[in-house]
């Protein structure tokens, strides 16, 4: 066994740094990387880029970095539930990357698998293919779009082993498969570290062999953007 | 009488066949799982990694890592599974979806849909909406025929950013059901109480009206 466990966050972060590229799982705020972004808004790194579907909501997630203004840059496909965001990228202190959203998720699944890039038809005659290679397969155009390259990718699993090895838990899995291995340094933190041995290697969704540094996290707030219940007869 | 977006979400409702896999967008589109027939099978899936999406959660079971794609708790139907975000798309890039259902601020005679920005004033993003729009071979959009000012939203040309071109196949709004082919709204039914003459002053692009146009019936 390869031990991946690292003892707290702060080492897990060791080597994050001014300008850096980083990936961050989640959608929403379901399935964040919680206790790496509170590591990174202590660090207080600065002008970073940031790969990650939705940028938070003003006061959790992503938005505490962008109230800090430490994000140069974001690449996201959705970005609509926050103000700050939104008067940033408006007035140009924020550059942003609006990207399709599955565009997105295969941008980090190429870098993971090591293919430079593909063409998908998301996005064919709009915007978004400005300026990029077009090809018609079968009658049909796509864009040519490259695969990422990040310095980290910060993910958040529900178990893992010192190994590596991930189980996601409902909806909170989204990005993070995706992003694991898709960075120089892959990071996970995970509500529960098991023994090794103890995930039933038929039920891993993620092997170790993509993840550099694994940590139980701590304080998981879990916050719900939409509360929506039916009530009992 | 115009309908009200349930109704847009009932009378799409009628589009789902037995045994289709559906997404939904956020907005009117969500609201049609409310109204689909109960002696057919459908799982609807959700791009943020689940398939077989069922009900929102009772009072006090609501659990924060089972949302949609709207953010919402919800809850899943036995059978249901969930996925990473390339899997997710991979369905839908890839085909397995059946039908796709929503919202627009535009769309255009020729197909395109407008649905993400509005230049310097609202920049949401596209979300999973281009790659919806790209690959489903079966689009239906739920929109209000026209704005809060009373303009067409069913246009000749898309005035705002696209989303996606030549793609839309069916309109669904609050006057009238449209089918998009031969660069013209075809008229097919009307919302009850609704004048052909009414959906033709509310529609900018080409609308083709041939013989008796029947009213939904809902």
């Amino acid at each position: 066994m390869i031990n991946k466990k690292v003892n707290n966050v702060q080492q897990a972060l060791h080597g994050v740094k001014d300008h850096m590229t980083l990936m961050l799982g989640g959608f929403g705020l379901c399935g964040i990387p919680e206790n790496a972004i509170a590591e990174l808004v202590r660090l207080n790194v600065k002008n970073v880029t940031c790969i990650s579907n939705n940028a938070g909501v003003d006061d959790f997630g992503l938005g505490l970095l962008l109230q800090n203004k430490q994000i140069k840059k974001m690449i996201s496909s959705y970005v609509g539930e926050n103000d700050e965001f939104e008067r940033q990228m408006l007035s140009g202190e924020l550059e942003v990357e609006l990207t399709p959203q599955g565009t997105l998720a295969e941008k980090c699944r190429a870098a993971q698998a090591g293919f430079p890039a593909f063409y998908t038809p998301a996005g064919f005659g709009t915007e978004v293919a400005e300026g990029k290679e077009t090809r018609e397969f079968d009658g049909k155009m796509y864009v040519l779009e490259p695969a990422f390259k990040a310095d980290f990718a910060f993910v958040k699993a529900w178990k893992g082993d010192a190994a590596g090895n991930l189980v996601f838990k409902g909806t909170s899995r989204n990005f993070n498969p995706n992003m694991c291995g898709a960075a120089v340094i892959t990071v996970v933190e995970v509500e529960e570290l098991v023994e090794v041995g103890e995930l039933d290697p038929n039920h891993i969704h993620i092997p170790g062999i993509f993840v550099q540094r694994i940590f139980e996290g701590a304080n998981y707030e879990k916050r719900i953007e939409q509360r929506t219940v039916r009530q009992k007869q | 009488m115009a309908l009200d977006k349930n109704g847009i979400a009932k009378r799409i409702a009628q589009e789902v066949q037995d045994g289709f896999y559906v997404n939904l967008g956020i907005g009117i589109p969500t609201l049609v799982a409310n109204y689909v027939r109960e002696d057919i099978e459908v799982e609807f899936q959700s791009e943020n990694g689940v398939l077989g999406m069922g009900p929102f959660p009772f009072d006090g079971e609501e659990d924060a890592d089972i949302i949609n794609a709207g953010k919402q708790t919800i809850t899943t139907m036995p059978g249901a599974s969930f996925f990473d975000s390339a899997t997710s798309f991979a369905m839908i890039r890839g085909k397995h979806v059946d039908l796709t259902i929503l919202g627009a601020m535009e769309v255009a005679e020729n197909g395109d849909i407008a649905n993400w920005k509005i230049p310097e004033k609202m920049v949401k993003g596209m979300g999973g909406a281009m790659d919806l729009v790209a690959s489903a071979e079966n689009i239906i959009v739920a929109m209000m025929h026209t704005n809060k000012r009373g303009e067409s939203k069913i246009l000749k040309q898309c005035s705002l950013p696209l989303t996606g071109v030549g793609c839309v196949t069916k309109v669904v709004t609050n006057l009238a059901v449209l089918e998009v082919k031969d660069k013209a709204f075809h008229l097919l039914e009307r919302a009850p109480g609704v004048s052909v003459e009414e959906i033709q002053n509310a529609t900018e692009g080409t609308l083709v009206v041939k013989g008796d146009i029947p009213e939904m019936s809902l």
